[in-house]
């Protein structure tokens, strides 16, 4: 499935992330797969997502250039297909 | 988009280890003939309570995501579960291995329907002769029971985990499908000479003809099988299994033994490659990351006599355990290597091997030195030495 950039996105809540000096080790203790980010701009993204109405805005406020985008949303499919990052829904808006 | 491949990254290391076994008691219900820790006393020194607390308290600081809790037998300690609850409670997991003596019907019931706990049974055999002739008279209905426990009380997906051997390298069909039957996954571990594993490595390790099978039924069925990345020395055959393909000693993995000794690996019980002591000032976070051994692993590493194979980039020189045990140059072949290397290199060994160090075998049964069919009780300790890995994003 096709990642889509303009939807509101957030880590999953079983989520652990840790940051490391190459970008950062992600943890999802339902799936119980490990993943990483493997550059520190992408984990910028991610920390970012939740603060955002869309993934490509987390995305420019993380300083990531219009040509790089692509890349980006590959990136942010792949943690979405592992489960890693979800769709913010109403359970986010009653907080 | 990084400079240096991810593995390159994680061979300098990181700010916490990614798979982190905590052992932590050397006492056991079994006494397996290949544990891996020397197994079956309590050392009157182990961590207590609160000492554990405090290094629990120490991983959640240094997120840390899991542990893999083993021994001994873990569930022994009277313990056990009060430090479960508190790891979860602090949002550490816990992954256990266990004999299954202690999970009963209701212990199944408590460990289900919560993502921070996770549990590996052990089993070396698919057959009660295969798996009682290794881990001892009764461990298979011991193990079987508890898996049952364990599915009847709806816990999905826990762990069957097998040591594979000589003895029962021919029953991965069957391992599958008793995972199957209780809704298991299989977890397949490589034998290593470590702890009283060293004395009976040269007759339970995979011949090099079942080594091939091994790494053609990973190659088939690899996406549903676990192995904690143990197997990568296998990859000198061709196409790389799954997993990070690297030795992961001190740079992504190490072992709390249950006095609190911090080694760099849980196949790597012996003063070489001890770093310090989660007690010593700093705890556990300046053990990883300051040790001067732990230091040296993350250096360059010199190939030495696989410089010139072509299989090197693939099997990086396979395990540093199994070649220290086995009396063989760190820089030398892994004694398992899949060109035939390594027993060319085992051939040469003239001195002994080093001794695995410390051990809490049960003094009134030594060691045996040979398989026999009756045996006592025992106990395998598997522990990964490498998280399953999943896809990589970036």
């Amino acid at each position: 499935m096709a990642f889509d950039l303009d939807q509101p996105w957030c880590l999953d809540g079983r989520v652990a992330l840790r940051p490391e000096p190459f970008g950062a080790l992600l943890y999802h203790f339902g799936t119980r797969r490990l993943s990483f980010l493997k550059e520190p701009l992408l984990l910028a993204v991610v920390q970012r997502l939740a603060e955002h109405p869309s993934a490509r805005l987390a995305c420019e406020a993380a300083g990531v250039s219009a040509q790089a985008m692509p890349t980006y949303e590959r990136a942010l499919g792949t943690l979405a297909n592992s489960e890693m990052i979800r769709v913010r829904d109403e359970r986010d808006l009653v907080r | 988009m990084s400079v240096l491949p991810l593995t390159a990254q994680f061979a300098r290391g990181l700010s916490a280890p990614i798979c982190l076994t905590w052992e932590l008691t050397y006492a056991c219900n079994l006494s397996c003939v290949h544990c891996l820790s020397s197994s079956g006393r309590r050392d009157p020194r182990e961590l207590s309570t609160a000492q554990c607390q405090a290094v629990i308290d120490e991983l959640e600081r240094m997120q840390v995501f899991y542990v893999n809790i083993g021994g001994g037998e873990p569930t022994v300690r009277p313990d056990f579960w009060e430090l479960v609850d508190y790891a979860v409670s602090r949002r550490v997991g816990v992954k256990f291995s266990t004999n299954g003596v202690k999970i009963t019907p209701a212990a199944a019931r408590r460990l289900t329907g919560t993502d921070y706990i996770d549990v590996q049974i052990s089993l070396d055999g698919a057959t009660e002769e295969v798996n009682d002739a290794v881990r001892g008279t009764g461990s298979y209905q011991t193990a079987l029971a508890a898996m049952s426990h364990l599915a009847q009380a709806g816990f999905r997906g826990f762990k069957l985990s097998v040591v594979v051997t000589r003895q029962n390298v021919g029953q991965l069909d069957e391992f599958a499908a008793l995972a199957r039957r209780y809704d298991a996954q299989l977890r397949l571990t490589r034998l290593r000479p470590a702890g009283r594993g060293a004395s009976v490595w040269h007759e339970l390790h995979p011949t090099a003809q079942q080594q091939r099978q091994l790494y053609d039924w990973l190659v088939l069925h690899g996406e549903n099988v676990l192995t904690g990345d143990s197997f990568f020395h296998l990859s000198g055959f061709g196409q790389a299994l799954p997993g990070l393909n690297m030795c992961g000693a001190g740079r992504v993995v190490c072992l709390i033994d249950p006095v609190g000794d911090v080694y760099a690996c849980p196949f790597a019980i012996h003063e070489n490659f001890l770093a310090g002591n989660v007690r010593d000032d700093g705890g556990f976070a300046r053990v990883w990351r300051e040790s001067e051994l732990f230091g040296s692993l993350r250096q360059p590493q010199s190939a030495g006599a696989c410089t010139s194979c072509s299989a090197f980039d693939a099997c990086g020189g396979g395990c540093m355990a199994a070649k220290f045990f086995t009396g063989l140059p760190l820089d030398g072949p892994d004694p398992e290597c899949v060109r035939g290397h390594g027993e060319a290199a085992l051939a040469q060994v003239d001195a002994s091997p080093p001794v695995p160090s410390p051990d809490h075998s049960r003094r009134s049964r030594p060691v045996p030195v040979t398989i026999a069919r009756r045996r006592p009780p025992d106990r395998a300790c598997d522990q990964s030495p490498l998280a399953e890995f999943g896809s990589g994003a970036g």
